[in-house]
């Protein structure tokens, strides 16, 4: 569905990703983690065609990605923002529309099916209590789940993800991760996240993708991947102080 | 189907909640053209010169239509009503609706609830090349534009095109660095109108009156040459809501949404500025139309630019036309000082009563 092949970034002569393989399937959900200046935003950013990549080539469902305009990758590939701040009172259904921009008419604007999805992608993420408020008054966990249902809005088949839990208490943690899965696993998304927290991505994800220092050093099941020697190098810390959770599947 | 009522449900209510922004919409554009017309008629009616309603009314159909009412006026009424009124009233609608919609644009656009159509220093151009017109010892008009509508115009057209150029080079995000390099740029123009000004002798208060704006000079020839141009700089705008919808969240987001941010901009930016340019040219600097009307929009029918702009449009059209009767009615003060009047405290006392307030 989406393949990098041989990528290369660098800004000036500073190295930021190298030589990345990466083969992400229809319906997988993959967590990309790694330290802090591992690389993973710069990553995301060539995914979504933010970012030409210095070297190497991205294709998304057959088509390279360099050959698409803005609109076209749009349909393919949601993007959940990270928190954003909001320069005019939006209610919440106002927000949420905008994820239907790639597919609106661009002279006629939202049609009743663009409603229809709006309206369905707010149930779907279970915030139809918060209709009709305005988004600066919600919670960073609300106004998350609201980005998500933006995204969800855009009905492309790839959802991205830049750390969706930062900010977030427990609660709203657990209950983004457990939209995530929902969406993937009931809805066949296919979910990519950058996310800084070891015990989420192991829980959540079936597949973790490690990156340090511009490379990927670790592809496949969280056990596989964080193992202990992996955490000592990758991260410099004991592995015993991370209390890797067992996933249950 | 049973199963399915349950999700439904909730699913119609937010589709009625989401339809509700359109059904006020309507209301405001509905109040806003009986505004419209209503201003109109009294901007058209009244003067210093009194001409009976009818009389009026029978010049007005006597020219449009060729209709004879079995009135007979004076020559002189029908040169104050048809010549002076009729697109004097025009004229400050179709200014009100650019400075507006350009003050719509550039909110949007720059994402900050603060711009206005002059923030990237198009003011300041216009005001420099007013200046240097009335300084130069050459007059002409053409087609009823003389120099100074012409350096007007041309000096807010380049002193945009100079930020813009500015602006794409150094570092910062293109927002920042945009907003940063408009200011400097508008500061170093004033300073070439205070030098202007202090310059000028007994030309001075001719420069004043064009800071403060006014329509006492408007007239058919000018009002073909601006509406045109305010005319298609709209609708251009209006067709390219989408984009500015998308940049609601930011540029980055805007590209997510599947925006071609850089193009987008260029051409939003571009447009605003000629409205802007066409505007201030007839009418000098007149304030607080184009940062207030859009605000007033959004606060009855949200932030969706697909009808935030027909809606500020009409709003600015209305907002100025009367602040224009108001100018005239009280000793032909420049109507700059009106809008400032009646915007300011309007303004304040919205923003009071908007719930939420304004993040920066």
């Amino acid at each position: 569905m989406i393949g990098l092949h041989g990528i290369h970034v660098s800004f000036r002569d500073r190295v930021v990703l190298s030589g990345i393989e990466l083969a992400i399937r229809a319906g997988d959900r993959v967590a990309l983690v790694g330290p802090n200046g591992a690389g993973k935003s710069t990553l995301l950013r060539v995914l979504t065609g933010l970012l030409s990549p210095s070297q190497g080539e991205v294709s998304i469902g057959g088509d390279p990605l360099a050959s698409l305009d803005r609109a076209a990758i749009a349909r393919r590939i949601a993007v959940v923002p990270q928190q954003v701040v909001v320069p005019f009172s939006t209610r919440l259904e106002e927000l949420v529309g905008l994820g239907r921009l790639p597919h609106e008419d661009p002279l006629r604007g939202a049609r009743p099916a663009d409603r229809a999805a709006v309206a369905s992608a707010i149930e779907r993420v279970g915030i139809g209590h918060l209709l009709g408020r305005d988004v600066r008054e919600l919670s960073l966990g609300e106004r998350q789940l609201a980005l998500v249902a933006l995204a969800v809005a855009q009905a492309a088949p790839v959802l991205i993800l830049d750390e969706p839990t930062v900010h977030l208490d427990l609660r709203h943690q657990v209950a983004t991760m457990e939209l995530l899965v929902d969406l993937n696993v009931r809805d066949g998304t296919t979910v990519v996240a950058v996310l800084h927290d070891l015990g989420l991505a192991a829980h959540f994800f079936p597949r973790l993708v490690l990156l340090d220092g511009g490379r990927i050093v670790a592809d496949g099941e969280p056990r596989e991947v964080l193992s202990g020697q992996r955490i000592r190098d990758v991260f410099g810390v004991e592995p015993a102080m991370v209390h890797l959770p067992v996933p249950a599947w | 189907m049973t199963t399915d009522s349950g999700t439904l449900a909730p699913a119609r209510a937010g589709i009625a909640w989401i339809g509700r922004a359109r059904r006020r919409s309507i209301l405001l554009a509905g109040s806003g053209l009986l505004a419209l017309v209503a201003v109109l008629c009294v901007g058209v009616a009244m003067g210093s010169v009194a001409i009976a309603p009818l009389d009026t009314l029978a010049i007005v159909t006597h020219r449009l239509f060729g209709i004879d009412l079995g009135r007979t006026w004076p020559a002189s009424a029908d040169t104050i009503v048809w010549d002076l009124r009729v697109p004097r009233v025009l004229t400050s609608m179709v200014v009100g609706t650019a400075l507006a919609v350009a003050g719509a644009t550039f909110q949007g656009l720059l994402r900050n609830p603060l711009a206005d159509p002059y923030v990237l220093g198009t003011a300041s151009g216009a005001a420099l090349g007013a200046a240097i017109a009335v300084l130069l010892p050459v007059r002409f008009v053409v087609l009823g534009f003389g120099l100074l509508q012409g350096l007007a115009f041309v000096g807010a057209l380049a002193s945009i095109y100079t930020v813009y150029r500015l602006s794409r080079i150094g570092g910062l995000s293109p927002l920042t660095s945009l907003l940063l390099t408009g200011y400097a740029v508008g500061s170093l123009l004033a300073a070439g109108l205070a030098m202007a000004m202090y310059l000028s002798g007994a030309a001075l208060r001719q420069i004043f009156s064009y800071l403060l704006g006014g329509f006492d000079a408007a007239s058919w020839p000018q009002l073909a040459g601006t509406l045109p141009l305010v005319g298609v700089g709209c609708v251009l705008i209006l067709m390219r809501a989408r984009s500015l919808n998308g940049l609601l969240l930011g540029e980055e987001t805007a590209a997510h949404l599947g925006i071609d941010v850089g193009r987008e901009r260029a051409i939003l930016l571009a447009l605003a500025s000629l409205i802007t340019a066409a505007a201030v040219a007839v009418s000098g600097l007149i304030g607080f139309v184009g940062l207030v009307v859009p605000h007033v929009v959004r606060l009855v029918v949200g932030p969706n630019a697909r009808l935030v702009l027909p809606l500020s449009a009409l709003g600015g059209a209305v907002l100025l036309a009367v602040a224009d009767v108001i100018a005239r009615s009280a000793g032909e003060i420049p109507v700059g000082i009106v809008t400032a009047l009646i915007g300011a405290p309007f303004f304040i006392v919205l923003l009071r009563r908007s719930r939420t307030g304004y993040e920066l």
